[in-house]
């Protein structure tokens, strides 16, 4: 049951931020007081040590909104698929 | 133009063929291909896996090529990326640009590969001949690279 206050969304990680956190993608219901991808991170990393262990060093992962890449400062919007994941290393 | 992710290999002269065949107006056909290595600083790889965000990588690469479409007169433009598992030797990624004269052509391939680097969402992680696996870390020279086109 969602509240007037929080509201579900569909969170993704990839490479070792997935490996740390143990799973690739999950549901969560965020409070309103999360307001930004800082705000996220910070919220996440109260969830458990799997998430303090991913996100020790948050400059160096990277979020993605709805699949356009964003700053920590980004606010998140009505966005409703947040990913996150180290710098990327293709080509 | 065109963007493509597949696990499959692709055939240069095949993919140049299909972009450009019967066309008579190109003067300057520039192709780029990215292969694994067999070593990196003195480890021996023997395997990269190719991990990317299924939903956004398309749409990111097509919006890169749309960028160097802006920036440049190209005539056709194509780019493949691999993911899945590759050994040492074998392709990892293609890209095509043609033009009517060469310094389009050289340009936008450049531009396409450092944007690639630092912007479509590609991870690698690498196994050496040991067995031992690792991700391979973002270079800060890619970075470096990508921004002298801004």
């Amino acid at each position: 049951m969602s509240s007037a206050a929080t509201r579900r969304v569909r969170l993704l990680y990839f490479a070792w931020v997935r490996e740390k956190i143990g799973c690739p993608e999950e549901s969560v219901e965020l409070p309103a007081t999360v307001a930004t991808v800082a705000d996220l991170v910070a919220w996440l990393k109260d969830r458990g040590p799997q998430y303090g262990d991913a996100f020790a060093r948050p400059q160096v992962v990277r979020a993605a909104l709805d699949r356009v890449h964003v700053k920590p400062s980004a606010p998140l919007g009505a966005a409703q698929e947040i990913a996150f994941f180290p710098p990327v290393t293709g080509g | 133009m065109s963007v493509r992710v597949q696990t499959e290999d692709f055939d240069v002269a095949a993919e140049t063929e299909k972009l450009l065949g019967g066309r008579t107006d190109v003067g300057a056909i520039v192709t780029f291909t990215g292969r694994v290595r067999g070593s990196d600083e003195g480890r021996e790889i023997a395997a990269l896996t190719l991990e990317h965000y299924p939903d956004m990588t398309e749409a990111e690469m097509a919006r890169i090529e749309a960028e160097a479409q802006a920036r440049w007169s190209l005539q056709a433009s194509l780019v493949v990326h691999r993911v899945g598992e590759l050994r040492a030797g074998d392709n990892i990624v293609l890209v095509i640009t043609a033009a009517a004269h060469r310094e389009a052509a050289f340009e936008a391939a450049g531009f396409l590969m450092d944007y690639l680097k630092t912007r479509a969402p590609f991870w690698k992680k690498e196994t050496t001949s040991a067995g031992e696996s690792g991700w391979v870390d973002a270079r800060e020279q890619d970075d470096t690279a990508a921004k002298r086109w801004s």
